[in-house]
Formats: C-alpha cells, structure tokens, sequence
C-alpha cells in the first residue's frame, strides 16, 4: 500500500506528462506483479463496487473522530472531497485514544496493495455492518497520511489522479518488451487484476483468451484543411458521420458483447443488438454505430439517451426508441486480427459477412459508401448532412489499416458544424430564477497540453431531467467552493455547439465564443476524449 | 453591555474606561497592537502600545514617523484605572495577546497565537482570565499540525532532491513571520539561501531584533548566468507566476502554510508542494489553549467563528462570535 501511496502522491504532485511517465515507470520496476495488476486496475479508472454506503461511512467517521456529525458537514464544505475529509478528521495511527481492535485485519502493519484490496477491501462487501465497522475502523487506525487517503478513495469508488490509459501504457512499455498497442488491447475489455494478468499484459506475444475483450478503437482527426487537400478522392472511401453510441459488438465462443467506447458493457441495453450476434459465426468483431433507428431512418440522438440512463427498458421504450448498429469495419474474422488488412478488403469481408448472416435485419445494418465522382461532388453531399441527421461525412483512406487510437493521416471526420467541440465540464454555479436551487451555469474546458483550460459557459441545452443529473453530479463531485462557484471532479463530457469565435486576451484562453450552447451530454465520452485548446484555436478565422 | 471591559464598535475593540483600542481598523487616538500582521497593525493611528520584541518589525510596517511606546512580555501599564500588559502570542516576532484589567475583570485579547513553540519568537503562555477573545484562523479538526521538525525535515529533504534533479527550490511563505521561522529551521549546509526582495528588510528587522538566522542573500545580488540549481529561493506567494521566476531556469515550487493541508488549495495554486507549516493554532491548540484560561466567556475573532462558538457552546460554555476585520490575508497561515 506504501508505495503505491507514494505513487499516488508523485502523480498528484505534477502536471508534467513526462514526470507523470517516470513516475509510473518507476513504480512498475519494482512492484510484484499481484500488485502493479492492481494499480493499473485503479489507476485506468476501474473500480470495485462500494463496501458501505457514504452515510454509513461518515456515521462511523464522524464516531471514530469523536465529533458530532453537524461537524463533519463543516469540514466536508470546506474540504469539498469526502475520502480527504475522513483523512483529514482521524487520528494518526498511534494517536487513537479509543479503543480499536485491529485483530479483526488478517494481517498486520505494512501490507502490499493487493493484500488491502483482496483482503480487506472486497470481503466487506459480504460482511455484516458490525464487522464491516470494526475493519473500516483498524484500516483507519492501522493507515495514515496518503494511505489512508487513497484506501478512503478506493473505499468510495472515488480513486482519481490524473493519469490517462495512454500515459500507463507507455510506462508499461518502457518495463517490458510488449508493444504499446497490444498492451492496450489487453487493458481493454473485462479482466482480472491477478500476477497472471500482469505478466500476460507484458508478454511480448499474444495469449489473449479473454473472449469479451474489445479493440481498442481507431479514432480520426478532424480535417481542418480542405478535402482536396486529401490527394485523389479514389484513394478515399467516405461514410456519414452517425452520431450514435460508437461501439463494438463481439461474437465468441457463442457469446455476444456490446461494448461501448467508453469500454463500458452494454449489450443489454440494446437486446435487439445483441439479438443478432446469434446470426454471426464465432470469431467475429466489428465496430460501428449503435444508432436509435426506425423505419430505415436515423432518429435524434435523444431517443437513445433515453435508453441509456434507464434501470429497466420497458416495451413502450424498445418500441418508441428502436436501436440498430451500423456496421463500420469488420476487426476480426475466423477468430483471427484483420485490423492489418486494408480497408477496402475489411469493407468487403464486412459485407459479405452481413449480406449472408444477417440479410434484411434491421438491427444489424452496414453503413453506406457515400460514392462521389469527385471532391465537390461529395461536397455537394455533405452540405445535406444536416437534414439527414448526420454530423458530416467520415473519409477513410482505402489502404489503411485500422489504427489503435487517434493517428494522424488515414482517417479524417469532416463535420458540417464547424463550430463544435466536446469539452469538460469544470465549474459550475447555482441559476437564477426557478432554477436559483439548481446548478445549471456550467464553465466547460478543453485540454491545453494536459491540462483543462476553461474556454466557454453556457446555461441552456439540457433537458429538465439532464439538470437533475448534473446538479447530483456536481454536489456530489464538489472539488472545491469559491464563492458560488463550485470546482467539480472533470468527469462529465458535453458537446458545445457556438455561433462564432474569435480571439480574446481577456480570456486566458486567448479565445471568446458567441452565443455557445449544450449539444448534447455525451455519456459515451471520457475527459481524455475531450478536444483540444489547439483544435479550438484552428477554428479561428485566418487572418 | 454597558459593564463590559471591551465591545466592539465599528472602528475596533474598545475600551470605554480606558479610551483605547485593540488593533483598530481605521485611525483612532491611541492603539493597542498585538502584532504587526497588516489586519492587525494599520497605520494612521496618534498613538500606538506595542511589545518591545515586535517594536522594529512594527515600526518597518508602520513607518518611522508613528509613535510607538513599548512594554516587555508581562509588564503592565495603567492607562485611565485600566491594566494592560501583554503577554506572549507565539504567533511572530513580537506577537502578544492583550490582557485587560478593570475593577477585578480580566480580559485578554488573543490576537493572533500558535501554541507551538517557534525559535524567532517567545512561545505562548497562557493567561487567566474571566472572558478570552480567540481568533479562529483554522477552527476545524481537519487542522492538526504535525510536530514543526517533521515539517522542516520534509523542506529540507525536498530542497536536497531538487538540487540532486537539477532544479532550484522556490519556497513561498508569509513574508512576516513565516519567512524568518522557515529561515531559522532550513539547513544552511544543503546550499545557498537566497530572498525575494520583498523579505529583505523584515528579516534583518529580525536579525537586528536578536533572532540568529543563517546567511541569505537578496536574489538581486546574484551575478548573470548564476546556477540557481543548488540553491533554496525564499518568497512571498504573490510572486508565483510572475516574470521574476524566470531567471531560476528549472524550479520546483513548494507552499508552507497551514491551509496546504487541503490538497484542493495546493492544487488550485498549483505549487509542487505543500508543506503544512501555520504560525496559527491547530484545533486542538485552539480548545487547549481556551481551557488553559480558564474563562467563563469566549469570543471568537476571525476565520470559522460559527463553528468554534457551536462546539463551545456544546461544551457548556458561554461562547459568541464578534464580527472584527482582522481578516487573514491568504498567505497568512
Ligand atoms: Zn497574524
Ligand atoms: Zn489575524
């Protein structure tokens, strides 16, 4: 636990991307494999479901600190982070001066991390709330300074430090000879954080048998330029850009997945998706677009939200708000990795696969070539993308092979609103009016090298029941108070749509946005999807 | 209250049977200072009764033309039938807390104290008495200090593995009274000390005061082209960020304050590091040192007021929170 403490602490130290690199290469030099599994666990964003309830935690906080509970609140609001408060109001191990049994651990003193979590951390699930009290009190009583803190963070589900997938996997490869790539495809999909899994991740060769595991997907850049730009439009093939939940469906061993690319599950969110993998042969993986679909037409991005944040989909829902997946690319066949074949031939397999598997479905369609003779052809068509309820058009060149994330020069999405960009949420503020209970004045960043340079607020685009959300989220993930202004945790992504841009040196963003307004939430998108201060700058009007 | 030694007026905490103020806000005709933090000691006052030990550090903030009379640490004064003598704060050089006695009523007037000991200053004491006025600078239980040569130990191991990266250590600190504290505990032998401009008068105030502090230099005085990578840069936090840093090539940033406990106030400064160092009382500190008073009534000053006067009150004390505008300037902790 100590040193991932002092990992915890490096990280938290610096906003150096590099110094972020060195610390987590240094910590995986020297971690037993058991452990590093779980750090990387943690560190990527996972979580263990939570032991006890906050209420709960606090009630025995607040007894063990020996403070009335009115207290508690006072610090939390001044604190604004429920696992630094605990922290901050116990005693240091040592210092206890009521009694505490910390027989009830199986072990004593310093303990390597995943002793903590195998141990301790996910057996209290399954204990009664007196038992569960009496280990939460040793750990506290056993754990001091930044241990405790982060034990309190993984207690709470809440564990963050701003470390992307992309920079532990750098690290990784730098302590083993396995490519960047294949590491992220073996972080992908579910696994267990074991010393197998560890040195599985590291091995040079691939011994994948995970049978739910996604690939990472290839994401492309936004075209700036001009298409023509581009060289000769035979090298292209252009899709719409959907705007729908991108994602994955996986056929193995006679199981189906639905991943989204937020690499959450979500094939039962979509039973009819996940209907058609009965269709497939084993060994199949393609990527497309879970789409809200109706009578052969794309339906607003809305209506899939409603089947998203749902607990339960109800028939009137399946029936309104009817899903399809829109096939992309075709990733693996015959169980074997096709990423390395040419498009034009991944295209092809594609359909061959959905015209005998799945002819006429209308849950499992394929996306259509959008043919044009020439580059102001397919202008011409993309200038309609709105009133087909697409964002524009996707350009793939035919030879290339699909990439592991965002890499320049194959793939290029060239959107019909310039003047869009995903940014994160970070500050928000109480309304005015019917609303004065509610925040819904909301301050959105975009990143500037790795960090989130506010740039635009805007106050309306939500729905009533969206509201609701964010203001729980933002209560919630209070980082800190500055007047009426609360810091949030940068967690929640939305797509900002605004008329105009220009430059600003009051803004310490060096930019203004006229008139900017809430898209939409995108629940499929991490903080690190976010675009960039750059991307924004390159709307700029050239002068 | 009419029978009060003190109350508090709009201008500051009066005396009314000794026509004096306690560390007034605006000019009045004769103040009594605890110390020369600026939200205690403002200028413009006739007359000012200020302890012998603060006397250079006061007059350096106040100005050579104010007219300051001193006492030493316990002895008294009558001014109109009222006997006021000051007692140590342990807050800086010079700190005391007031006492005011009238017609067998004792008052004392904490102004701002830490009850850990502190090498450039004489350590608090407790003093008797029938009502305390407490300052509340860190009045939550989230505030407890570590033991100050843990503290130190850290800046120093911090400063030897900055010079060990190549980097210079950039330390921010109040520039009265935290500055000169974290002089006297840096160790000198790891490198050269140097001070922003901003603290070079307040620490030879020190200095001439009898407080033994290693040698520093001014920033100012090193010649062009100097490797800073060895050395530990002492400065006030408003020069965090400004063009004065770029001269130190590859820094580390560190912060010594009370309020660097919350890793939400490190951050939002974005400082490397935050070593928790306050020249105030803990919250434990706070009740230990209200009890060793031994008052019947407690008012609470400056900072979480509410919640020092509610955990009072729960405790069967008579407690109120007075509105003063001693405000805590935000390196002040
Ligand atoms: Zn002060
Ligand atoms: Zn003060």
């Amino acid at each position: 636990m100590y040193t991932f403490a002092q990992l915890y602490a490096a990280l938290d130290e610096t906003t150096k991307t590099s110094t972020k690199v060195e610390a987590l290469t240094r910590y995986f030099e020297c971690a037993e494999p058991a452990d590093a599994a779980w750090a990387i666990f943690f560190l990527i964003g996972r979580r263990v479901r939570q032991a006890a309830p906050l209420p709960t935690l606090r009630a025995w906080a607040v007894d063990a600190a020996g403070i009335p509970d009115w207290l508690f609140g006072e610090c939390y609001d001044a604190v604004g982070d429920f696992a630094e408060t605990v922290t901050l109001l116990l005693p240091e191990p040592g210092e206890w001066s009521v009694e505490v049994d910390r027989s009830v651990l199986p072990f004593k003193g310093q303990q390597p991390l995943h002793r903590w979590v195998e141990e301790v951390l996910i057996p209290l699930r399954t204990q009664d709330e007196v038992k569960q009290c009496a280990i939460v009190r040793a750990v506290w009583a056993t754990l001091g300074g930044t241990e405790r803190f982060v034990w309190n963070k993984l207690i709470t589900g809440t564990f963050r430090v701003g470390v992307s997938q992309q920079l532990v996997v750098r690290a990784l490869a730098r302590v083993s000879n396995a490519d960047p790539p294949a590491i992220a495809h073996r972080l992908m999909g579910e696994w267990q954080p074991t010393a197998a899994f560890y040195q599985g991740l590291l091995a040079p060769e691939t011994t994948d048998a995970d049978v739910s595991r996604p690939y990472p997907f290839c994401l492309a850049h936004p075209l700036d330029d001009p298409p023509e730009t581009l060289g000769s439009i035979d090298e292209w093939q252009a899709e719409w850009k959907w705007d729908g939940i991108r994602s994955q469906v996986i056929r193995r061993a006679g199981q189906t997945f639905l991943w989204s690319r937020g690499e959450e599950l979500i094939t039962d969110r979509f039973p009819e998706i996940a209907a058609i993998g009965a269709l497939l042969p084993d060994g199949v993986v393609i990527d497309g677009e879970v789409l809200p679909w109706k009578n052969g037409a794309v339906l607003p991005f809305a209506q899939l939200q409603r089947r998203i944040g749902r607990k339960n989909l109800t028939k009137a829902v399946l029936d309104e708000a009817p899903s399809a997946l829109l096939a992309y690319d075709l990733l693996e066949l015959n169980g074997i990795d096709v990423r390395d074949q040419p498009l034009e031939w991944r295209r092809a397999e594609l359909e061959r696969l959905i015209a005998t598997c799945a002819p006429g479905s209308q849950a499992l369609l394929i996306s259509p070539v959008v043919a044009a003779v020439d580059w102001d052809d397919l202008a011409a068509q993309w200038a309609t993308s709105r009133t087909r309820n697409v964002e524009g058009l996707m350009l793939k060149r035919r030879s290339s092979p699909y990439h592991v994330g965002r890499v320049r020069g194959d793939w290029w999405k060239w959107k019909v609103a310039p003047y869009t960009i995903d940014a994160v949420l970070v500050y928000a503020q109480r309304g005015s009016g019917k609303r004065a209970s509610l925040y819904t004045d909301y301050t959105f960043a975009v990143w500037d090298g790795d960090r989130l340079m506010p740039f635009a607020k805007a106050y309306s685009g939500l729905t009533d029941e969206e509201i609701l959300q964010v203001d729980a989220f933002v209560r919630r993930n209070t980082v800190e108070k500055f007047g009426p202004v609360r810091t949030v945790t940068p967690e929640l992504v939305f797509e900002l749509a605004f008329e105009g841009i220009q430059r600003s040196s009051r803004h310490k963003s060096g930019i203004a946005v006229r008139f900017p307004r809430i898209l939409r939430w995108r629940h499929d998108k991490r903080p690190a999807d976010a675009d960039t201060l750059e991307r924004v700058r390159a709307l700029l009007p050239k002068d | 209250m009419p029978d009060d030694v003190l109350r508090l007026t709009d201008v500051g905490l009066y005396c009314p049977a000794g026509d004096f103020y306690i560390d007034p806000w605006q000019p009045v005709a004769r103040a009594v200072i605890t110390h020369a933090h600026s939200d205690h000691a403002r200028p413009g006052s006739a007359a000012y009764l200020a302890t012998r030990e603060g006397e250079r550090v006061l007059r350096t903030r106040l100005g050579v033309e104010a007219h300051i009379e001193t006492l030493t640490y316990g002895e008294a004064v009558s001014i109109n039938g009222v006997d006021v003598s000051f007692h140590p704060a342990g807050h800086i050089l010079g700190s005391a807390q007031v006492r005011v006695a009238y017609r067998g009523e004792v008052w004392v007037v904490s102004g701002d104290y830490k009850t850990e000991p502190d090498a450039t200053c004489t350590p608090f004491e407790p003093v008797h008495c029938h009502t305390f006025i407490t300052e509340s600078t860190f009045g939550l239980p989230i505030y407890r200090w570590s033991p100050q040569e843990s503290v130190l130990a850290q800046i120093n191991e911090w400063w030897r593995r900055n010079q060990q990266a190549g980097r210079a250590s950039i330390l921010y600190a109040y520039a009265l009274g935290k500055a000169q504290r974290l002089l006297a505990g840096l160790d000198a032998a790891i490198g050269p000390i140097f001070i922003h401009g901003a603290l070079v008068r307040l620490t030879e105030d020190y200095r001439a005061s009898g407080v033994s502090l290693p040698p520093v230099r001014y920033v100012g005085e090193a010649p062009r082209g100097f490797d800073w990578s060895q050395a530990l840069i002492l400065a006030p936090p408003s020069a965090h960020g400004t063009p004065w840093m770029r001269r130190f090539g590859v820094v580390s940033t560190g912060f010594a304050s009370g309020w660097m406990r919350i890793r939400g106030t490190r951050r939002r400064r974005a400082i490397d590091r935050g070593f928790v160092l306050s020249d105030h009382a803990d919250w434990p500190g706070l009740l230990a040192a209200i009890d060793a008073t031994g008052a019947e009534r407690v008012w609470v000053t400056h900072g979480y007021a509410a919640v020092l006067v509610r955990w009072l009150q729960e405790h069967g004390r008579d407690a109120a929170a007075v509105q003063t505008r001693f405000e805590g300037e935000a390196g002040d902790g």
